[in-house]
């Protein structure tokens, strides 16, 4: 049984990576799809409460992967989960590192970069709504969502500052609403 | 992106040990809670100058065109030119060692604690939140790029693939990249 999950694992994951252009947030609607809808292995909350534990955290966002690997497999788990998203695009990156002082100031490169731009700004905001989803069931949590996202888009400061309001108003909420 | 001139040529060229690659990397995974790339300035070009603000936004444009988190991609570049295959592996390892440790605390306290309704009130607050923050990064990226036409045009279409439709992610590169290199080719012969 937890050989067969190892082994999904790898799977599932060896074929995001190449996918996950700015990131593994770029595929969390696919890794909902596989983890949660096809394969049953998380149900809607606890890969959304997963999520936001991996923000939380420092560090690059392929982590809330691991953090998968990890609620599924434990410590194994995570490294299997960690290795797989990784190792295809650290390949091809490191394919591309050789060469790229040739190809820097080549005028396709730079056409190239424009017209990736819009496809992981757009997986982006689909994993936001699948997050919303699973997150936003009463107002509180609709206005947290909007705030942060206003936060975001227009400071500069550090996001966990939002993140920790979230927890805060969440937890208030239930300590005197009894919600 | 901070448009400041540095003065420091960038093009170091001295050993840089693997320790030093690994505390490097260590610190700006640690430090980055959010915004790793803006720590990643920090200390590669601030701190260490190791490259100039310059061979830094290349580092940086090139990190993100590429599938997988830019910083990775960044320190996988770095460390290879410095130290070669082994040393883009020890850049890696220190980019994720750290933070990792400190997810699995945050992953064991979940498992224990993660059931009380209290804790539960807490977390749901902090995903509502988190959901906020790509939506917010995601504008802020947007405006940002001042995207054309065709930009948007093929980002919407991105979205509806993958919100509504359910496209699997390599689908939705295949289909749109070939859409939005003409349409880029378009924009710029006019």
């Amino acid at each position: 049984m937890k050989d067969g999950v190892l082994g999904q694992l790898a799977l599932t994951f060896i074929a995001m990576s190449l996918g996950a252009i700015g990131g593994a947030n770029a595929v969390v609607p696919e890794i909902h799809q596989q983890v949660v809808t096809l394969h049953g292995w998380l149900n809607d909350t606890t890969f959304a409460n997963l999520f936001a534990i991996a923000q939380a955290a420092p560090g690059p966002n392929v982590m809330f992967v691991s953090l998968i690997g990890w609620h599924l497999a434990g410590p194994l788990g995570l490294v299997v989960a960690t290795v797989a998203i990784c190792l295809p695009s650290s390949l091809l990156t490191f394919g591309v590192s050789r060469i790229r002082r040739r190809m820097m100031e080549a005028g396709w490169l730079k056409l190239l970069q424009t017209a990736l731009m819009p496809i992981p700004l757009a997986l982006m905001a689909a994993s936001a709504l699948i997050m919303a989803q699973a997150a936003d069931h009463t107002l509180l949590t609709v206005v947290v969502t909007l705030g942060t996202a206003l936060f975001v888009a227009f400071t500069n400061r550090n996001p966990l500052w939002a993140l920790t309001a979230g927890g805060v108003l969440g937890g208030l909420t239930f300590l005197f609403a009894g919600a | 992106m901070q448009e400041r001139v540095s003065e420091v040529t960038g093009s170091a060229q001295e050993t840089v040990s693997y320790g030093s690659i690994f505390l490097v990397f260590s610190k700006i995974g640690l430090c980055g809670f959010g915004g790793v790339a803006a720590w990643a300035h920090r200390v590669l070009v601030d701190e260490r100058r190791w490259y100039s603000d310059r061979e830094y936004a290349d580092l940086l444009s090139i990190g993100s065109v590429l599938p997988g988190p830019n910083i990775c991609n960044m320190s996988i570049m770095v460390g290879d030119r410095f130290r070669g295959a082994l040393g883009a592996a020890t850049a890696l390892a220190g980019l994720l060692a750290g933070p990792l440790l400190i997810l699995v605390c945050l992953a064991l306290l979940y498992d224990r604690y993660g059931n009380l309704p209290v804790v539960q009130a807490v977390i749901g607050g902090v995903t509502a939140a988190a959901a906020g923050l790509i939506f917010g990064t995601v504008i802020k990226l947007a405006r940002r790029l001042r995207p054309r036409f065709g930009n948007i045009l093929v980002g919407m279409l991105a979205f509806l693939g993958a919100a509504m439709l359910h496209l699997h992610v390599l689908l939705i590169v295949a289909l749109m990249v070939p859409l939005s290199l003409v349409l880029a080719l378009r924009d710029r012969q006019r």
